[in-house]
């Protein structure tokens, strides 16, 4: 069937740049956002091949010692705060997350403006760090360090805190969304579980964010005014600032990585068109997460020095958090299971993120126990776990979401072709990029470091032509979804014939929305009662 | 159906009627407040950390500070908060200049509580009893006492600070009452700054005994 775009939607109804940015529509916020934080996932990526580039050989390439202090401090700051904790609420929240509750716009649309223009403000510190003498503390900041390299640790910090009040805007608004503007008649158990997701992602973005805001400024003012909070020179304690600093960042790991299982859990239901197994299960296991992740931070300071006891404590509580996160995994397979699944770009982003998620979430659990973690800390082990759950998982999961909703936010469909292309070149260098570092972190490669022993020579240069592999994967990937904005083929309604309620509007949507209220006609994962058509509002009854 | 009565001035296009919207606000509101006790939590945590550390410095630290001057502050601050109370009832029933009285004098009790604390902070800056390395008064006795006073000057600078941002709003409400924004229909500015102020309140009630009145 030929599809057309509609005449009218909320990419035309209003035109010129003044309307874009003064614009209250979340569709429109959403993309703001997905330009600022895509670029900023450019930028991290260049940093990150510069980094494997030097790798290759340990002796200088590119740059100095110094240098590479200054680019994975960089790489580290830009994809956490600028990418990966904004990226899937702030793009795909904003856009998908009101229409799936069938709302016209979120709790607080000016709030939500204000939430991007923070971002960018956040985005110009960093910037401004940049090119102000870099930053050499990692993304992690701690002191003693932080507080006496000559970098710019005050315009970043800065940025970090900026960036943390735009995260706070938008979990505050979400929350507000969720509980208030669900359509009539949508219990909370017909939410779709990425709407579960993004909440339970915005409770922790709530009530973890402050504290890394307070942290960051008690760091600020040790550097400007001397407070000696930090400083052991003063009566201070430098450990207290881990302490502070993962209380926020552990939690902060959750809100990367939920709202990319809440991707998952839709991909995975609409393309094995199957009733999701265990909603319940699943939807609770994100709250689950979001409380169990807590109380683990200590788990990042076995050997800080912190009491034996307390760390004993915090490695028993760790194995917890794969208790929901392993829930979610075999819901998963069980709704696959039996089901008629097919293979369409965005399901082929959900099984990577099984593999690669699973192996990560796996080597989670080994570094969360207390007696292996002394041996693998601060190695290349702790290096690919991190990467193996936040680009496997995460990642994984925005390409998956991006390209799920691809067709809903422009009303075109991208070169499928070439779509397949890109994922199978992302899994195979990720993977060419990390399983080997898994090896040289047990073997005792440090992480961080510019140079290492000959005997790393071979894995490092593997490690690096994976990084290449994994460059030209998102550059295709950039090229062919930019193109599909322009040129791809109207898309219809509802192209995976998915049941949630943003496949009930026009691709791409009105501005408002929806015409008059919006009703509750089936629950979201029907596939056994109702068969969607691509046309709106259309399904033949079971 | 008539649309001026479904959709009243300061009701949003995005929201079904005005139960909703303030329901909006409201919960929006607490989420804040939330965030704000976590945010005061890190400091509050500081402080504990640093007292079971040095007990006997807190201890003597404290002696310097002005009981009397906190114990006024303190009454100012809970006054502050009843005339607050009072402003949010008057618009409930409908009496305007009821409730710009009451907001102006919930201003004034906060500027009494700001210049109070302008002579509580000048005199310790004339002493030297300053935040970490600034700090340069000799008579306390224990370990590191410029502790105490960064744990004083970021808790309670950190509380004036919130104080100063309650006095800019409840302004601009005596500003917006005044020209008629405010009714018995609508008056959820004026409720969610009642919310807002009384944390402010509420958190001084626990700065004033940790600080001024350590046993
Ligand atoms: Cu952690």
């Amino acid at each position: 069937m030929e599809h057309t775009i509609p005449e009218k939607h909320y990419l035309n109804e209003a035109t010129g740049w003044k309307s874009w940015l003064m614009t209250l529509d979340h569709k429109r916020i959403g993309i703001l956002y997905m330009i600022m934080v895509m670029f900023s996932f450019f930028l991290g990526g260049v940093f990150a091949l510069l980094l494997r580039w030097e790798l290759i050989s340990p002796d200088k390439i590119l740059m100095g010692p110094e240098m590479y202090n200054q680019a994975f401090s960089l790489h580290g700051i830009i994809m956490i705060f600028l990418f990966i904790i904004p990226s899937i609420p702030a793009i795909l929240g904003n856009f998908v997350m009101p229409l799936m509750i069938g709302a016209k716009d979120v709790a607080f649309p000016r709030l939500n403006l204000a939430s991007w223009y923070i971002y960018v403000i956040g985005f110009c510190f960093a910037v401004y760090a940049l090119f102000t003498g870099g930053i050499d503390t990692g993304w992690t900041f701690y002191t003693p360090y932080s507080n006496e390299t000559t970098t710019a640790v005050i315009p970043i910090l800065t940025a970090a805190f900026v960036l943390g009040f735009s995260s706070i805007f938008t979990g505050l608004n979400f929350i507000v969304t969720i509980h208030k503007l669900r359509a009539p008649g949508m219990t909370w158990f017909q939410l779709p579980l990425f709407v579960w997701a993004i909440y339970a992602t915005a409770l922790i973005q709530v009530l973890a964010t402050p504290v890394l805001g307070i942290t960051l400024a008690l760091l600020m003012l040790e550097r400007v005014v001397g407070i000696g909070i930090f400083d052991p020179a003063m009566g201070g304690d430098p450990v207290l600032f881990q302490h502070f600093f993962w209380f926020y960042s552990h939690p902060a790991v959750y809100i990367m990585i939920l709202p990319g299982m809440g991707i998952i859990s839709e991909l995975i239901a609409t393309f094995s068109h199957r009733r999701i197994f265990g909603y319940k299960f699943i939807a609770f296991s994100s709250l689950g997460i979001a409380f169990t992740g807590f109380l683990v931070w200590g788990h990042h300071m076995f050997v800080s020095g912190q009491s034996d006891l307390a760390a004993v404590i915090f490695s028993f509580l760790t194995f917890f958090v794969g208790i929901p996160s392993g829930i979610k995994i075999l819901n998963w397979m069980a709704t696959m299971y039996k089901g008629s699944i097919s293979l369409d770009t965005p399901m082929l982003w959900a099984l990577s993120f099984l593999i690669l998620f699973s192996i990560g979430g796996f080597t989670g659990i080994v570094l969360g126990t207390l007696s292996i973690d002394v041996h693998l800390h601060d190695t290349y082990f702790v290096v690919s776990h991190f990467h193996y759950v936040m680009v496997g998982g995460t990642v994984m999961a925005i390409f998956g979401g991006l390209h799920y909703w691809w067709p809903k936010i422009w009303g075109r469909m991208y070169n499928e072709t070439l779509a397949r292309i890109a994922v199978v070149l992302i899994f195979v260098g990720f993977n060419v990029t990390f399983f080997v570092q898994f090896i040289m972190g047990t073997q005792g490669m440090p992480r961080r470091y510019y140079t290492y022993l000959p005997q790393f020579q071979g894995m490092h240069g593997f490690s690096s032509i994976g990084a290449l592999i994994m460059g030209v994967g998102f550059l295709l990937i950039g090229i062919y979804l930019i193109h599909a904005i322009f040129k791809g083929k109207p898309a219809g309604p509802n192209p995976w014939r998915a049941l949630t309620m943003e496949w009930e509007t026009p691709s791409p949507p009105r501005a408002g929305n929806f015409e008059g209220a919006q009703r509750l006609t089936h629950g979201p994962y029907d596939y056994d009662k109702v068969v969607p058509e691509n046309a709106l509002k259309q399904y033949k009854t079971l | 159906m008539n649309q001026t009565t479904a959709h009243p001035a300061h009701l949003q296009h995005h929201f079904t009627d005005a139960h909703q919207q303030a329901e909006s606000a409201k919960l929006g509101l607490w989420i804040f407040l939330l965030t704000e006790v976590l945010l005061f939590g890190g400091l509050f945590c500081f402080y504990a950390i640093y007292r079971s550390w040095n007990p006997d410095m807190f201890h003597n630290a404290h002696a310097f500070l002005n009981v009397w001057m906190g114990a006024t502050n303190t009454v100012v601050l809970i006054v502050s908060s009843l005339t607050m109370a009072l402003a949010i009832r008057s618009m409930q029933l409908g009496r305007r200049k009821h409730t710009i009285v009451f907001l102006s004098g919930t201003v004034f009790l906060a500027c009494v509580f700001m210049v109070i604390k302008y002579f509580e902070y000048s005199h310790k800056i004339h002493l030297g009893q300053l935040p970490g390395k600034w700090y340069f008064f000799e008579g306390i006795a224990g370990t590191n006492p410029h502790i105490f006073f960064s744990a004083y000057f970021l808790m309670t600078g950190l509380h004036g600070f919130h104080v100063l941002g309650g006095i800019a709003v409840i302004t601009w409400l005596i500003i917006k009452t005044s020209r008629g924004s405010f009714s018995p229909e609508y008056y959820t500015p004026i409720e969610m700054t009642g919310l807002y102020w009384h944390l402010v309140d509420l958190i001084w009630i626990f700065l004033f005994p940790l600080f001024y009145l350590i046993g």
